[in-house]
């Protein structure tokens, strides 16, 4: 994939395929550490201990539709071919934490891209779910969560309402833009 | 435009919202579009974004969902048109290009964009 951002909307559809009602999409940007992490957690079905074993292959896979499972198996490519890799942390029944690690100064690294439109798309397809995103970069840091701004709107209204996704990009674009430092800020 | 930038905006955006949902009536126009591997890695993600500005720009209300794949990956991004009474038809290799044609034509006038078209499906069937 051309984007990091392409990868998260990727594994939130995974997350949402696992019947998760809440997710947590976490990335943190430490050029210090030289490290980019991003990481997705929700409260879906989970996988057992032998399944999760073999799922970073594309082999992989509880589709129906295909035989390969791409998604994945993607991502740890990406991660190995910049010194890093994925993580998995699940448990059956509560959930799935996948955390993939790449070095951010690494020449393959896809940039993170159009995470506002992977946001978007997220929040505007699937209005119910509760979206917690966190990100950081160095020492500030962007926080949106759907429920807060479910109880300042009111629940008679959704979210997915065109009004009101016409203010979520605003909104989230002003923030993202704060976090890169502004007007002379950089776009990873 | 006014720049919006905190959750108390959404309280008075809550005020117009509202008057307008009292407005909506019938049926709701339903675009769906497919969000697996294939399709994200295909564009879906690009043209869910232009669906959404123009539904936007246009002032449409319509449903903006997503499904996986569905087995058709190599004609991803693929997306499903749905009008209140009338049978769904699924376009194929959609472009952000595409969108505004498919807006104007299918969603806002139930002609069916033929050069795109994948597969029909008739109300019995489903
Ligand atoms: N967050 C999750 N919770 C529970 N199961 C998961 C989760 N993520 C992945 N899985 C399981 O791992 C399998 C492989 O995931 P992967 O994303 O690699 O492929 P896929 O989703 O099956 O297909 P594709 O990503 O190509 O559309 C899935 O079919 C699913 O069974
Ligand atoms: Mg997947």
């Amino acid at each position: 994939m051309e984007e990091l951002s392409l990868h998260i909307l990727d594994l939130v559809q995974n997350s949402l395929g696992a019947s998760a009602t809440k997710v947590e999409i976490h990335i943190e940007e430490d050029v210090s550490r030289d490290r980019f992490l991003l990481e997705v957690r929700d409260n879906g079905g989970g996988m057992t201990k032998e399944f999760v074993e073999e799922v970073l292959s594309p082999f992989t896979t509880t589709r129906t539709t295909r035989r390969v499972g791409l998604g994945l198996s993607l991502l740890d490519m990406a991660a190995q071919r910049c010194g890093g890799g994925v993580e998995i942390d699940t448990e059956l029944g509560k959930g799935t934490r996948i955390r993939a690690v790449f070095q951010h100064s690494h020449w393959d690294r896809a940039p993170l891209g159009d995470i506002g439109a992977t946001l978007m798309t997220i929040i505007a397809a699937n209005p119910e779910i509760h979206l917690i995103y966190e990100h950081r970069v160095g020492e500030r840091i962007f926080i949106l969560d759907t429920e807060e701004i479910k109880d300042a709107l009111g629940r008679d209204i959704p979210l997915n309402n065109m009004a009101v996704l016409g203010w979520l990009e605003e909104y989230m674009a002003q923030g993202l833009d704060e976090l890169y430092g502004g007007e002379e800020g950089w776009r990873p | 435009m006014a720049t919006l930038k905190n959750l108390d905006d959404l309280r008075k955006l809550r005020e117009e919202v509202k008057g307008e949902l009292q407005e909506r009536f019938g049926g709701e126009i339903k675009i769906i579009v497919g969000m697996g591997t294939c399709g994200i890695a295909a564009g879906a993600r690009e043209v869910m974004t232009e669906i959404l500005k123009e539904l936007r720009t246009r002032n449409i209300n319509a449903l903006v969902t997503q499904t996986g794949c569905i087995g058709m990956c190599e004609r991803e991004p693929l997306i499903d048109i749905e009008r209140p009474g009338e049978r769904r038809v699924t376009y194929g290799r959609v472009t952000p290009k595409d969108v505004k044609r498919l807006i104007a034509e299918h969603v806002l006038h139930g002609r069916v964009v033929e050069d795109l078209v994948v597969a029909r499906f008739d109300e019995e069937e489903e």
